[in-house]
């Protein structure tokens, strides 16, 4: 009975590992397609603005 | 922006629903093992996660061997990508390995073939994303990375065939010829159906990443040398 804290300590671990790396990719992912989204919209008024030149 | 496909929308749950029959495979229906008792349970998940883990690494190989052939941006992709998901892999086993050996062999460790092959393979290939973060998207990092992920896999049969290359005596795994009941065998298989759905799903996910930085990366040189191609 006293060894279930291996098994307790194992699945733990493998949930902490999982919900870490997949929070972390989405909070990515999120943040990416926010950047993306505000690149694109710089570079559009970029485009729409007459060159100086 | 990418549309939801069937898959994105079905993958997701169907990756919640088997790895909560994974838990309850492992921790409820199959048997408990005579002589290493409850804490043999780590076995269900350990064993999936060092699959998935060769899997991830075999599609670094090809992914890498195709990138080289081809010179395509999408082998590179999948070479990157995959390699992550090893690495993460990877550790789940490297974790689960010592706590399932202290209270069966009685260390956490020993430098016995499987477990220092394994330590070996994962460095490897944590090496390989270390190049992968510090060199550039382009030029010469994704070759080398190529070459890198190609040289690495050689590493990947050692482990698996480490238990069979040195003699009983010097280790502490067993062979792989181990016999198994067949409640345990069903609940052995019931999660590697989870882990290798949980594998797709993040691969799905950690490709799509990928893509957004690579279209962000883009569009950041666009805007700095101010030119629309």
């Amino acid at each position: 009975m006293e060894k279930l804290q291996y098994l307790f300590s194992a699945y733990a671990l493998i949930w902490v590992i999982l919900f870490y790396y997949i929070s972390r990719l989405q909070r990515r992912t999120k943040s990416l397609q926010e950047e993306l989204k505000r690149l694109e919209k710089d570079l559009e008024e970029e485009s729409s603005t007459p060159s100086s030149q | 922006m990418k549309k939801n496909t069937l898959v994105d929308k079905v993958l997701p749950p169907l990756v919640c629903i088997s790895m909560l029959m994974a838990l309850a495979a492992a921790l409820l229906y199959a048997p408990t093992e005579k002589v290493m008792g409850d804490t043999q349970r780590i076995f269900y998940f350990h064993v999936p996660a060092a699959i998935s883990a060769f899997i991830c690494f075999f599609l670094v190989f090809i992914g890498s061997v195709q990138y080289l052939r081809t010179r395509y941006a999408h082998w590179d992709r999948l070479a990157l990508c995959a390699a992550e998901l090893g690495v993460l892999f990877g550790l789940i086993v490297l974790v689960t390995g010592p706590l399932w050996a202290k209270p069966i062999w009685g260390v956490y460790w020993r430098w016995e073939p499987r477990l220092t092959s394994m330590l070996i393979a994962f460095s490897i290939y944590v090496a390989y994303l270390m190049l992968r973060t510090q060199g550039a998207s382009g030029g010469q990092t994704p070759r080398i990375a190529a070459v890198l992920g190609i040289v690495a896999f050689i590493n990947v049969p050692l482990v698996h065939y480490s238990v069979d290359l040195w003699a009983a005596d010097q280790q502490l795994h067993p062979q792989r010829n181990v016999d198994l009941q067949p409640e345990m065998l069903y609940a052995l298989y019931v999660c590697f159906a989870a882990f290798f759905l949980l594998l797709a799903l993040l691969l799905r996910r950690r490709i799509e990443l990928a893509k957004i930085e690579e279209a962000v990366e883009k569009m950041r040189q666009r805007l700095a040398t101010g030119m629309d191609y």
